[in-house]
């Protein structure tokens, strides 16, 4: 008798399951998990790629701390999170809410307004910057030209770069957003419309009473979705500032941009770790916090 | 269960509304508004195909439609030589990580879902978990370990951090759920093994979640920069996202030449969206509202 027929099918199940997660097992601790820790121990280190790894402390934490085009950059991930999330969720949830109402070419449209999230975002990074120039190559001098408005400096100014930056982000969000929206909408029973209209509701009250509180879970999603998405920028930013990414004076600089630079282009591994950490510490809070709104679900 | 409470919902968008709409001018400007800002959002797309299509002269009149439509970019782009490289290497790699994500995360879903064993629990939440691990976090950690494993500037470098994803496996073992045990049960009688029972009886009930889950990590593939940014140095290892990142920065490039490039970058995944445009929606429906 061989070891095959010993085993019961119970044993049998168990080894089955084990010789399918194998691989995979492997891949997640060896790809995932030591990865997270190493990048958590190196926060702790110098090191520089070339020399040998030594102990710092918290000194990478403390140089943090004290470094102003940190707090620079942190100000900046939040603008981004903050401008970018109110009004990607309020543009997408008027549009959402119209289209679910509109039947004529209605395929059409939807395709109209989700094709952006279809697109990669270096290249729309591109077709942006090259929108945002002076005249005679940029169409929005131009199209301002055209009508006699004084140009707008949108690349290189430090306070209209930030939002110039972001809207493509938001452009190229929107379409994802509106699908999620309208297939909320589409899950609220209309049996509650229709008694709401019965009691003669006005619709507006419809709106704040009914659709938006039944909307909660859509909308607590949406929310952190792009919470998340806004918190970890680059793509854009780096294509749309290459000649000086992050700038004009870092005044578009995000945090994933500040690792991205004190990595691979100052070579200091442990104070971009710790950048890193800080970054993961923020991304779960917004995890966490998400998961607190949803409990009562 | 959860899927059959969000099936109708996702078929139900896929139609016009069914509460009745009264005719009125309000829906008419409804409609109105919808499709300028609808035209809005293609124009950045638009213009950038129909600059890629103007000779040099005319890139900067705001014609919309060019007087005389080239294709002269394209050749001269696609002369160059390097736009091909790098589309191969992006086919490849997207290519190879959908096969590989198909595979293993239908995998390991569907062992998660369908065996009892110990430690399921533990392996379960510890693949969840690596959701809220961010890949800028593993990106420095990812180098190291190329730079150690001499998997800088090859494919398998660029690769191998995505062979398989949490948010796949999730997504798989939520369609396996309602995949009936008596199917399986009927075929392990049958005396099939159980990499059979997988392979031909559970993965073909679940096609739709296969097809969602391979348009997302192929276009995530197609799009990802900064990874295949920092773990490529030849020019020749580039994917076209970071080759056209440091083609419209050379400084003697024309700007029609770089929407010709942002074009060749794009088109695919637009042809892509037109011809599965209702599957695809429905497939982001699924995923976002399960993932």
């Amino acid at each position: 008798m061989n070891l095959r027929n010993t085993l019961t099918i119970r044993q049998k199940h168990i080894l089955w399951a084990w010789g399918f997660l194998a691989i995979p097992v492997l891949f997640y601790v060896v790809i995932r998990f030591y990865p997270t820790g190493n990048a958590i121990v190196l926060s702790f280190q110098n090191w520089n790629l070339l020399s040998a790894r030594t102990w710092a402390g918290a000194d990478n934490y403390v140089k943090l701390w004290h470094d102003e085009v940190f707090w620079k950059v942190f100000k900046n991930t939040f603008v981004y999170l903050l401008l970018g999330t109110p009004f990607s969720l309020v543009i997408s949830f008027l549009i959402a809410f119209h289209l679910d109402r509109v039947r004529f070419m209605h395929g059409f449209i939807r395709m109209m307004y989700f094709l952006p999230f279809m697109t990669s975002a270096v290249a729309m990074a591109w077709v942006w910057r090259w929108f945002y120039q002076p005249v005679p190559v940029g169409i929005f001098n131009n199209i301002l030209a055209t009508f006699g408005i004084p140009q707008i400096n949108f690349l290189n100014s430090t306070t209209n770069a930030l939002p110039a930056v972001l809207a493509p982000a938001i452009w190229a969000g929107l379409g994802f957003q509106v699908i999620i929206f309208m297939a909320g909408l589409r899950a609220i029973p209309t049996s509650y419309y229709e008694a709401a209209r019965i009691d003669g509701v006005s619709g507006f009250t419809i709106l704040t009473q009914i659709t938006i509180p039944l909307l909660k879970p859509t909308i607590i999603f949406i929310t952190v979705f792009s919470s998340i998405g806004f918190l970890r920028i680059f793509d854009h930013v780096f294509n749309m500032t290459t000649n000086n990414p992050g700038g004009p004076l870092n005044a578009t600089k995000p945090l994933v941009l500040m690792i991205y630079d004190t990595a691979f282009n100052g070579f200091d591994m442990g104070y971009a770790a710790a950048q890193t950490v800080v970054l993961f510490t923020i991304l779960l809070c917004v995890s966490l916090l998400q998961l607190y709104l949803l409990r009562d679900r | 269960m959860a899927a059959t409470e969000i099936r109708p919902t996702t078929d139900g968008l896929l139609n016009a509304t069914k509460t009745p709409i009264k005719r009125s001018y309000g829906q008419y400007i409804r409609w109105l508004l919808l499709f300028i800002g609808g035209l809005a959002m293609v124009m950045p797309i638009a213009w950038m195909i129909s600059t890629s299509l103007k000779w040099p002269h005319e890139v900067y009149n705001l014609k919309f439609i060019p007087d005389e439509p080239t294709i002269e970019n394209y050749t001269y782009v696609l002369e160059d030589g390097r736009f091909y490289g790098w589309f191969l290497n992006s086919i490849v790699i997207a290519v190879v990580t959908t096969i590989s994500n198909l595979l293993f995360d239908s995998l390991v879903g569907y062992t998660l879902c369908k065996f009892k064993f110990p430690g399921r629990y533990i392996i379960f939440i510890a693949i969840l978990s690596t959701l809220m691990i961010p890949t800028e976090m593993l990106v420095i950690p990812w180098y190291i370990m190329s730079q150690s494993f001499g998997w800088l500037d090859s494919y398998w470098g660029i690769m191998f951090p995505g062979l398989m994803t949490a948010f796949g496996t999730f997504l798989m073992k939520q369609f396996f759920e309602t995949v009936p045990d008596d199917f399986l049960e009927a075929a392990r009688i049958d005396g099939l093994n159980e990499l059979q029972i997988w392979w031909t009886v559970a993965m073909p009930l679940v096609k739709p979640a296969l097809a969602a889950l391979a348009i997302f990590v192929f276009l995530g593939n197609w799009t990802a920069f900064i990874w295949p940014l920092i773990v490529t140095n030849s020019p020749e290892m580039y994917t076209v996202p970071v080759g056209l990142s440091g083609f419209g920065d050379e400084a003697d490039v024309a700007w029609e030449l770089i929407m010709t490039g942002a074009a060749i970058s794009t088109i695919p995944t637009l042809i892509v969206f037109m011809v599965f445009q209702r599957f695809i929606i429905r497939g982001v429906v699924m995923a976002g509202l399960k993932g």
